[in-house]
């Protein structure tokens, strides 16, 4: 699939008059913008920019690229962190950002209607005068687009009781990878044949491009009560989770800190912290008023008998907004202590976690690099921040060994190599680690039925993608695109 | 008895293939061979022979709803899943577990309750497996708190049509490697390949429930209060609306909690309701099961939640102009009900009601299902009704099964 300059003027042109001179970048400078996602080692610039308007001009410039056989990319905000969004030095890249609207937001109903660029935030600040906000609550939800959460199934702080994207989009309208506009799902449940909604969401952008979502919106909780529990280690920090859940409790969320996961925050925004903390806990509880009090007070002694040697109550909502500063400014506070640092995406079963936190410290250690743990510890989705100096010799690789390391650790106790940043071109070559050839064979009959030409981001999920007419079971080395796209990463 | 070399080649695929009996048929086709795997090895290796051999083949788990969906086209063997069976792995610290498709779902809370755990799936009609739960993805009333089979189901392992292998999804909740192809073959009723391994996210027993039941006159009526209380701070695990045919109907509100918090919610609840609200720690009659009986017709029918009560008063006003008796139960709070036809009703005026609901169901955002109906009833409606995004779907099972081995003719569009 190599495309040439004559190619790529016509395909220009096309784009042009489809959708508007002014929507189409073809600067090189301009370009650059949009030449990598929040996983910034990878940079690719893209041959074009289209930014449709509406769903009519998405369809239009999938449309061009599927006549003149160039792949696509699609793009929200570009905050994602598995490089999903990294663009191809022979495609297009399309932009959402410009297609920003709240359609509808329809409390009686329990639903929202957006564009795909629109912000996670605004669904809730549109709904929040309504008595109902969105649940998932990527830490990213002040920049990232609902698109990129659709395609990336995003998690956040609170999925441990709420779930993740997929438990809360019911509809998408979708342009798929020859240019038809389809609707899966919307305003009822149970929309009948197979729920290739369910399919779709967490595809990556493999499997089309979302047009327009319809989203649940949740009724905000009558009351919430945050506490933050300082432990010496992360032992008994782990040993309260496990606690509390035994307890049947299920808390909002939970969430740890490692020391040097702390150290960070405090240096970037002064949170404050406990002070001599090897770990701290934070543990929201909501619902109704007789619920959340009843079980507050179980928490709060459970963090106690195992371990806690102080315990913050959030009194009012600034004071719980403090709490939740330090976790939230976590990834991009280890900048503060570290130049270079891979933020990892690991999930374990809650139950190996001690183990598991005790191998990353030896894997840590014999390496000579520093592992900072912040993590969703009620449902086991680790994101260890590697720190390295990419100025010291021989640093990077070892950091990428360590960061390997440490999927491996997942996937040997049963756990996943990603739990809420997708896989997109960085971890590609770790899914033979979690999944048979079969089983990659199997996920490829579906990419197949959306997308027989492969146009849709290429070379992004799966290691070595065939062709969709070859037979299975018959694999070949390197696919020559890929191979092609991987020769522009620097 | 001349040798039957199909059977033969079956038998040496796996050793647990005999011929089909009378009571061997699937929605009144009848099969040739049954075959019991009692692994997934050996579920693949009778697959690989079926495909060889070109026989069309469909899967049967309890058997309790056979009926459902369009008769297959053709059919040759039943994959039986019912030796298929076992709880592999309980993780309780991990509130998962790990089990086999051919496991009654009501053998589990047994397993579980031990742990104070649960899968959040109703009680069971008795001997549906849970394989045959997720194939129909069928749901009960508590899925207003816990989501449906497809939100609960974090793994699965399926033999493909020939006979491959493979595994989508793990054993923790939080995963998003790969494609969910769990969901894929949730409410796919078995038209895209066997699904022999299930992992499943429990959830916490609650310490205590409660049942507040209030009767009401009219329909429009119940659908209002189901409004009231979704909009309070209740947080319900259920709302359901139960509306018998020709007698009153009742509106229940479940709660579950701690001891205190479920008192003081269920008050919460009773002062909603209205004065004459009774609160119960057991479920009302009929609760989580459908409205007919086996041999009747049953409709599965979906609204935007705003649309509940129209959907409701419609509904009995359109079998009333039919003359039907039309029994109406299910979750008003998420707009999922059920309704029930006498097996013996006139396929005319059963077809009238079904082109009747299908406005209106579509009217406020949803859809009418046939799930199941009798021989004369099948043959005048159309089961499905319309289906966005055929298409792509006709184009997913041509990957899976490109011989249209798998219940050919059983799902929406003739797949
Ligand atoms: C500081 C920080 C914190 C973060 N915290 C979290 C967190 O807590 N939880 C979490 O899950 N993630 C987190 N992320 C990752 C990221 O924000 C999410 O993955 C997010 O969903 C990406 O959205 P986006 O709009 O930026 O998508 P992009 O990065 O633009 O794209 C992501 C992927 O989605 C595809 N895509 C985008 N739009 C569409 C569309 N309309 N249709 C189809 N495919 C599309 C792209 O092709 C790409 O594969 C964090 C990122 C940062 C930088
Ligand atoms: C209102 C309502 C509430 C309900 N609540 C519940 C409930 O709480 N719990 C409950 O158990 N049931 C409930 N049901 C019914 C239930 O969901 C299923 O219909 C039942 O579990 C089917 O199981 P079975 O083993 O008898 O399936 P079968 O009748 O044997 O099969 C049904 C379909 O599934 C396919 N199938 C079966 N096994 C497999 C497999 N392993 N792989 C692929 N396809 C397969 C078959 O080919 C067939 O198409 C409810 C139904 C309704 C309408």
């Amino acid at each position: 699939m190599s495309t040439t300059t004559t190619d790529l003027d016509a395909l220009a042109a096309a784009l042009r008059a489809a959708i508007g001179a002014d929507r189409v970048i073809s600067d090189r400078q301009e370009l650059r913008t949009y030449e990598c996602d929040g996983l910034a080692q990878y940079k690719v610039i893209p041959a074009l920019v289209a930014l449709p308007a509406d769903a009519e001009q998405c369809a239009a410039v999938v449309r061009a690229c599927v006549a003149a056989g160039t792949p696509f990319v699609a793009r929200g905000s570009g905050t994602g962190l598995s490089g999903g969004a990294l663009p191809r030095a022979d495609g297009v890249l399309v932009v959402t950002s410009q297609m920003r609207d709240i359609l509808e937001i329809a409390p009686d109903d329990e639903r929202a209607v957006v564009q795909p660029g629109v912000i996670n935030l605004a669904v809730t600040r549109a709904a929040t005068p309504h008595g109902y906000y969105y649940a998932p609550d990527p830490s990213s939800q002040q920049i990232c687009s609902i698109g990129g959460n659709v395609a990336e199934n995003s998690g956040g702080a609170h999925c441990l009781k709420y779930g993740f994207t997929t438990n809360h989009v019911l509809g998408v309208e979708l342009v798929t990878p020859d240019g038809d506009r389809v609707r899966l799902g919307g305003r009822a449940p149970d929309a009948p044949g197979y729920d290739l909604l369910g399919a779709f969401v967490g595809s990556e952008g493999t499997l089309g491009i979302a047009t327009e979502v319809t989203v649940r919106l949740t009724r905000l909780p009558e009351s919430v009560r945050t506490l933050l529990a300082a432990f010496e280690t992360t032992d008994e920090a782990g040993a309260a989770t496990s606690a509390i859940i035994a307890a049947g409790v299920v808390p909002a969320a939970v969430e740890m800190m490692d020391a040097l996961a702390i150290e960070a925050a405090e240096a970037a925004v002064q949170c404050g912290y406990p002070a001599g903390a090897g770990a701290v806990l934070i543990v929201e509880l909501d619902g109704p008023d007789p619920e959340v009090a009843a079980q507050f007070g179980q928490v709060e002694s459970l963090c106690r008998e195992n371990g806690a040697f102080e315990i913050r109550i959030a009194a009012d909502d600034a004071e719980r907004a403090l709490f939740w500063k330090g976790r939230k400014s976590a990834f991009a506070a280890v900048g503060r202590i570290s130049p270079d640092y891979i933020v990892q995406d690991g999930v374990i079963p809650r139950t190996a976690l001690s183990e598991v936190l005790r191998r990353i410290g030896e894997l840590s250690a014999e390496r000579g690099i520093r592992v900072a743990n912040v993590f969703h510890a009620g449902d086991g989705n680790l994101h260890p921040l590697v720190l390295f100096d990419a100025a010291v010799e021989g640093e990077t690789v070892r950091a990428e060994e360590v960061s390997g390391a440490i999927l491996d650790l997942c996937i040997t106790h049963g756990g996943s190599i990603t739990g809420e940043h997708g896989v997109g071109m960085d971890k590609a070559k770790y899914m033979p680690r979690m999944f048979t050839d079969d089983d990659l064979d199997t996920m490829q009959l579906l990419r197949c039925a959306f997308d027989p030409d492969g146009l849709a981001n290429p070379g992004k999920v799966f290691p070595t993608p065939r062709l969709c007419g070859e037979v299975p079971g018959r694999r070949k080395g390197v696919h020559p695109a890929q191979e092609a796209g991987l020769a522009e990463v620097f | 008895m001349p040798a039957d070399r199909t059977l033969d080649r079956l038998r040496a695929a796996a050793d647990v293939v005999r011929t089909a009996g009378e009571h061997d048929t699937v929605a009144g086709v009848p099969a040739r061979y049954v075959a019991a795997p009692r692994d997934t090895g050996q579920a693949a290796a009778l697959l690989r022979a079926a495909a060889a051999l070109d026989l069309a083949v469909a899967f049967r788990g309890g058997g309790t709803k056979q009926d459902w969906g369009s008769p297959p086209r053709r059919l040759d063997l039943i994959l039986d899943t019912t030796a298929l069976t076992g709880v592999v792995e309980h993780a309780a610290g991990d509130l998962i577990t790990v089990v086999r498709a051919g496991t009654r779902l009501d053998e589990l809370p047994a397993t579980l309750a031990g742990a104070g755990q649960q899968l959040a799936l109703d009680a069971p009609l008795p001997g549906g497996t849970v394989g045959g739960a997720v194939a129909t993805n069928t749901s009960g009333p508590r899925r207003m708190l816990y989501g449906t089979v497809r939100d609960l189901l974090i793994g699965v392992t399926l033999v493909r049509a020939d006979g491959v292998v493979a595994h989508a999804g793990g054993k923790v909740v939080k995963n998003v490697a790969g494609y969910d192809l769990g969901k894929l073959v949730t409410g796919a009723y078995g038209t895209l390949g066997l699904i022999t391994e299930c992992a499943f996210r429990l959830h916490p027993l609650p310490a205590t429930v409660a049942y507040v039941s209030r009767a009401v006159d009219d329909l429009a009526e119940a659908g209002r209060l189901a409004g009231t209380v979704r909009a309070a701070q209740l947080v319900p695990t259920a709302l359901e609306v139960d509306a018998p045919a020709g007698g009153p109907a009742t509106v229940t509100v479940l709660l579950e909690g701690t001891p205190a918090g479920v008192t003081a919610r269920a008050a919460a609840a009773r002062r909603l309701l209205g004065a004459d609200a009774t609160a119960a720690d057991q479920p009302p009659d009929g609760w989580a099961r459908c409205p007919w009986r086996d041999g009747d017709v049953g409709l599965k029918l979906t609204a935007a939640l705003s649309g509940v009560p129209r959907l409701l008063s419609e509904a009995r006003a359109a079998a009333d102009r039919q003359n039907l008796p039309l029994a109406l139960r299910g979750s008003a709070g998420v707009g999922v009900l059920y309704a029930g036809l006498p097996g013996a009703s006139d396929p005319e005026r059963v077809a009238g009601l079904v082109d009747a609901l299908r406005a209106t169901t579509a009217a406020v955002g949803g859809h009418t299902v046939v799930l199941t109906a009798p021989a004369p009833v099948r043959d005048r409606v159309d089961l499905w009704g319309p289906v966005h995004g055929l298409e792509l779907m006709r184009r997913v099972k041509q990957r899976f099964d490109p011989d249209a081995r798998l219940a050919p003719g059983r799902f929406v569009g003739g797949i």
